[in-house]
């Protein structure tokens, strides 16, 4: 099982999910904290804190005795990250995606790849719970090669939950692409159905089996409710607005710990994702 | 010497647009000549990033000397003044106007880039 949890909105109840999704597994699992920007899970778990390894990606650097100056570095990177604009290319760290284009092109040989540090992925220990997650420097704003090395911690002989990063730009993408089945959070409001539909339209596009977990149940309006019936896509929680699980929260507790009668709750999804993951007709 | 206008119109009484990087189109005024061409910059209004560099990169091909617009950020800025092209920062509301003041000498030679990138 590799399960992710995704959302348009931010602040739905992601790693709410995840946590309490990953506490309620009866065996050994993987939590992966691909929100890299803000990794938050371990602030519910209180586990040991493994091992930490720094993350690079691939630069360009000029050797500017070697540089003719003919420009074809900058003509093939779709990022602008180097250009020529006297005699050398200047290059711009920051916007490169290190995909390694310029130093292939480069008739003169002038271009080599060094690493830049973009962050550091760190592991924990809690209970049943193997946690991975990213965190990328302050400063840095390419996220998906972290999220693609927390990933890459992926073993093979555990189940996985992701939990991704908001939204559904390139680091959501990063973190979801692979994954068996995604379940979308969403909060039923303007706000959070307007996201929701834009989610949706993502994991379409990848192709994943998916169904939404309605979160703060009893907020709002009923049309997240109506566009799940109408486009037929599974509900597959609904959690209440319930103070006593905001409370737990602020105090860094997990639902199924400080509010047992929610347990069943966590273990019923449990099963429902493993279903729609199982009866993926591709 | 060729200088640049960022602008979002065709010709001289076009306004002069605030933006370097995604200004919807480039006025290279040839001073020698009294002529001007006009460059798209379509491209680079929908760019996810770099526009500004890519837009210096433009200016740099058009083998201009100078360019007047209304803001410049660092990195457009650094293409820019490797290439040897000066920046003149300009509020005029038309590339016209903008063109009386820099033949008049009353544009001030930007040292720096004056706002901030968008990006990191």
């Amino acid at each position: 099982m590799m399960l992710a949890i995704a959302s348009g909105k931010g602040g739905t109840g992601k790693t709410t999910l995840a946590v309490n999704l990953a506490r309620v597994f009866d065996a050994e699992l993987q939590l992966l904290d691909c929100d890299v920007e803000e990794p938050n899970a371990h602030l519910f778990l209180a586990g040991e804190p493994g091992e930490e390894t720094v993350v690079t990606v691939p630069i360009p650097e000029v050797d500017e005795r070697l540089c003719d100056g003919c420009g074809e570095c900058g003509r093939i990177c779709r990022y602008n990250a180097i250009v020529t604009a006297g005699a050398a290319p200047l290059v711009f760290p920051e916007l490169c995606h290190g995909c390694g284009g310029c130093a292939h092109v480069c008739p003169q040989k002038a271009i080599r790849e060094v690493p830049k540090r973009i962050g550091v992925v760190e592991t924990f220990r809690s209970g049943n719970i193997a946690l991975v997650h990213g965190r990328l420097d302050i400063g840095v704003a390419m996220a998906p090669p972290l999220v693609r090395a927390v990933k890459a911690r992926r073993r093979n002989d555990a189940p996985a939950i992701i939990d991704a990063p908001p939204g559904t730009s390139c680091p959501v993408i990063a973190a979801i692409r692979g994954a068996g089945a995604v379940v979308l959070v969403t909060e039923p409001t303007p706000f959070g159905l307007h996201d929701l539909t834009l989610a949706v339209d993502l994991v379409r596009e990848l192709r994943i089996p998916f169904g939404v977990v309605v979160n703060r149940a009893g907020i709002g309006d009923d049309r997240v409710h109506a566009f799940c019936a109408r486009e037929q896509i599974p509900l597959l929680a609904e959690i209440p607005d319930d103070r006593r699980i905001a409370e737990a929260y602020a105090r860094g507790k997990l639902i199924v710990e400080a509010l047992p009668e929610y347990r069943a709750l966590f273990q019923d999804l449990c099963g429902k994702i493993e279903r729609l993951e199982r009866e993926d007709p591709e | 010497m060729k200088i640049v206008f960022s602008t979002s119109g065709d010709g001289l009484d076009a306004p002069l647009d605030s933006r370097f990087g995604r200004a919807p189109k480039f006025l290279a005024y040839d001073l020698e000549t009294d002529s001007f061409e006009v460059i798209d910059n379509l491209q680079n209004l929908q760019a996810a990033q770099g526009a500004g560099v890519q837009a210096a990169s433009t200016v740099a091909r058009l083998g201009a000397g100078a360019v007047v617009t209304g803001h410049c950020g660092p990195k457009a800025f650094r293409v820019l003044s490797t290439a040897g092209i000066k920046v003149y920062p300009c509020d005029a509301p038309t590339v016209a106007a903008a063109l009386e003041l820099y033949r008049a000498g009353k544009l001030a030679e930007a040292r720096n880039a004056d706002v901030e990138g968008h990006w990191a």
